[in-house]
């Protein structure tokens, strides 16, 4: 299997947190993993993604060619579109569906949801309004990683594991709201 | 793990006994991770942030003088700041191995500039390392350590941005090596660089040149991998190795000469030469490999950035290389004509946005003030809204430029500089300035931190009063305060007190980085 991945967002959205969990149920089956962060200057509310690719076989590349992306992960509906001429013409978005409005210039959203209409593979959810509607305010990143669990080919139960292991430390109440909020995600996918 | 942390563990594992840096994006989570390290502490590794790279360097020799084995780490930029002492361990060489690990950051995500340090190996006759992936970059932290100690010379290891900020499942010893014990080794004489003795060791080092250039050509790292296809030959290195790879999953049907030891083996170079028609040159960065292989020669048949085949600037990527070797790219969606530019942009409640608007009401009052930025977050303040500041080249630049534009005449001079850029080389700047008195106003905008980064410990934090007072200015212009926009009436009156003053003062605004702050909080709560 091989499963291209742009998470982005804006800076301080957490998208790494995402990163982290695919990227230990990822490891845990074996497969090979890179993943290109972007650290400094941008993550100072500016836009910022990271590239993550698994695969079963060597990756060559730590950064994903254009239209070769399989799922993008996206915080933020604008962001989602930024990485657009990377996504494979099957590839799939899992945005969330609240912009993140820190510039003077933000679109109308009505303009970002037609582009995003057209199309063919887009899952938009307002994953901040599920989280506190259910109880779990600070796993709104997770709530999107269960709506893309079908897209990214990795079995659920992997991710629950993985959630488990990389929340672990923090204990049992917070490895519940993440895993509850998988659920959310996978049911409204 | 990320790539930085692959060498941070590779340099533990190594027998390191210290790693001297100061922080700088691609390279600053190398030292963090030591200085997380249950290994390192157990080992008493040194790991505190160092003013600056040319202290960081020069105490790492100290550390080999000593027979221990020292790690130092940088972005690009800051081998300028060491040029001094890097370029002249070449000369002294070294005792315990020395690493001198810089990351080089190609379309300036976070710099400055596009700077190749190869380049900087080369001119300091100093092995260079060029790992292409996070295993290697792992790997090759013992196999440097050893090769320095062998060769008594520091070696230079580049890496570029998606190596260091990139994760993949590394492979790690079980054990690590024991760390050197201190000896008395070193020989006085290589290192009092007196020109009698200096002279001596420019022969030998320049003699060693040969051995290392042939200890390139038989090195694991520089791979020659022969191809069917001999229409075409690569030389492909550092990151760029990878893109080749990536156009050829199955192999590349041409020969490739992998480098990642310097000098360039030029005998591998030949033999690639003699046996392909042409030959395509991928390396990330500036074009250091082709340069040399091109010579003077117009051949017509040596491909790479200087011919155009590949872009001159910026880094490179899938599709570049893709497109140098005629391979279509996949069909992808246009680019969406809606999609707007988010620039970074000052944190909400930042300390520096109070300065910025208190000064820009003051500059107001004046015809052409001139403000001298430095680098910083506060860089920033070039951006909307505050488009506050007219300079930006090197860190502590504002305040020496700030003096050149008052020697020249200019009135407002202003200078503004960050807490941890003032003290990696603000400071000498401003006893240039406090000694002539020169008509400058300098705010030294104080967050606690080193905050571009991540939020590093401060070199000078609690010391700034002292440090300006010990430098010999006046207690009368030396002011501070805290900026929060309650205090606006008094910081605005303060900054237009000490313009109006004919001589050099210096303003500190003083208040936590929000990024820390928020920090501190959450570890108090969980402490609760």
């Amino acid at each position: 299997m091989k499963t291209d991945i742009i998470l982005c967002g804006v800076g301080g959205q957490g998208i790494l947190s995402i990163a982290t969990i695919i990227g230990e149920a990822a490891m845990n089956e074996n497969l090979y993993i890179k993943q290109a962060e972007v650290h400094g200057m941008s993550q100072r509310g500016g836009d910022v993604q990271s590239n993550l690719r698994i695969s079963s076989d060597p990756i060559a590349s730590d950064l994903i060619a254009r239209g070769g992306a399989d799922v993008i992960i996206s915080m933020e509906p604008m962001e989602a579109l930024r990485y657009l001429p990377f996504l494979s013409k099957e590839g799939w978005i899992i945005t969330s569906s609240t912009p993140f409005k820190n510039i003077p210039n933000y679109p109308d959203m009505d303009v970002i949801n037609a582009d995003l209409a057209k199309l063919p593979h887009v899952i938009t959810l307002n994953i901040e309004q599920m989280a506190k509607d259910n109880g779990v305010p600070r796993s709104a990143n997770v709530i999107l990683l269960g709506a893309a669990q079908k897209a990214l080919g990795i079995e659920y139960e992997k991710l629950e594991d993985a959630i488990r292991r990389v929340f672990g430390r923090k204990g049992e109440a917070i490895v519940e709201a993440n895993i509850k909020a998988l659920a959310i995600g996978k049911a409204n996918s | 793990m990320l790539g930085d942390e692959a060498i941070a563990l590779g340099a533990l594992h190594a027998g390191l006994s210290g790693v001297y840096a100061y922080p700088g994006t691609p390279s600053t989570e190398i030292t963090e991770f030591i200085q997380g390290s249950p290994l390192a502490k157990e080992r008493k590794v040194r790991s505190r942030w160092c003013t600056n790279e040319k202290t960081a360097m020069e105490a790492a020799l100290g550390m080999s003088y000593m027979g221990k084995r020292a790690l130092v780490c940088m972005k690009h930029v800051g081998l300028n700041v060491c040029a001094d002492p890097f370029v002249n361990s070449g000369m002294t060489g070294v005792n315990g191995g020395v690493i001198v690990l810089v990351a080089d950051d190609p379309s300036m995500h976070s710099s400055q500039d596009e700077q190749d340090s190869r380049f900087y190996g080369k001119f300091a006759m100093i092995p260079t390392f060029e790992p292409s992936n996070q295993q290697e970059a792992y790997n090759m932290m013992e196999a440097a350590f050893e090769y320095s100690e062998q060769q008594n010379l520091p070696v230079l290891m580049r890496v570029t941005t998606r190596m260091a900020h990139s994760r993949a499942v590394v492979e790690v010893k079980s054990e690590a090596r024991q760390q050197n014990e201190l000896n008395y080794k070193a020989i006085a004489a290589n290192w009092v660089l007196l020109p009698a003795n200096a002279r001596k060791r420019n022969d030998a080092v320049t003699a060693q040149q040969k051995q290392l250039e042939e200890d390139a050509v038989n090195s694991i790292y520089n791979i020659y991998c022969d191809g069917q296809d001999k229409s075409m030959g690569i030389i492909a290195s550092g990151i760029g190795y990878n893109y080749v790879n990536e156009c050829f999953p199955k192999g590349s049907p041409y020969p490739v000469l992998k480098i990642s030891q310097y000098p360039l083996p030029k005998k591998l170079v030949r033999r690639l030469l003699d046996e392909c028609k042409k030959v395509l040159i991928v390396e990330e960065g500036q074009p250091f490999i082709e340069d040399i292989v091109r010579g003077v020669s117009e051949s017509q048949n040596i491909m790479g950035k200087l011919d155009g085949t590949l872009p001159r600037t910026g880094e490179l990527n899938p599709d570049i290389v893709k497109k140098a070797f005629g391979i279509e790219s996949d069909q992808c969606f246009d680019s969406c004509a809606d999609v707007t530019p988010r620039p970074p942009a000052l944190c909400m409640g930042c300390g520096h946005r109070d300065v910025y608007t208190a000064l820009n009401e003051v500059l107001r009052e004046y015809d052409n003030p001139r403000v001298f930025g430095d680098i910083g977050c506060y860089t920033l303040g070039f951006l909307p809204p505050f488009r506050a500041i007219h300079s930006c080249v090197d860190m502590g630049a504002s305040i020496t430029m700030a003096k050149g534009a008052a020697d020249a005449g200019q009135w407002p001079a202003v200078a503004i500089i960050g807490d941890s850029t003032f003290t990696h080389s603000g400071m000498t700047g401003l006893l240039d300035a406090i000694n002539e008195n020169a008509n400058i106003t300098v705010i030294i905008s104080d967050n606690l931190t080193t905050g571009m980064t991540g939020g590093q410990d401060s070199a000078g934090t609690n010391k700034f009063e002292a440090i300006c007072r010990g430098l010999g200015l006046s207690d009368e212009h030396l002011k501070v305060v805290v900026p929060i926009p309650k205090n606006m009436p008094e910081i605005t009156q303060i900054i237009r007190d000490e313009i109006n003053y004919k001589g050099t003062s210096v303003i500190i605004p003083r208040r936590e980085c929000m990024q820390t702050l928020q920090r501190h909080l959450k570890q108090k709560k969980e402490a609760k």
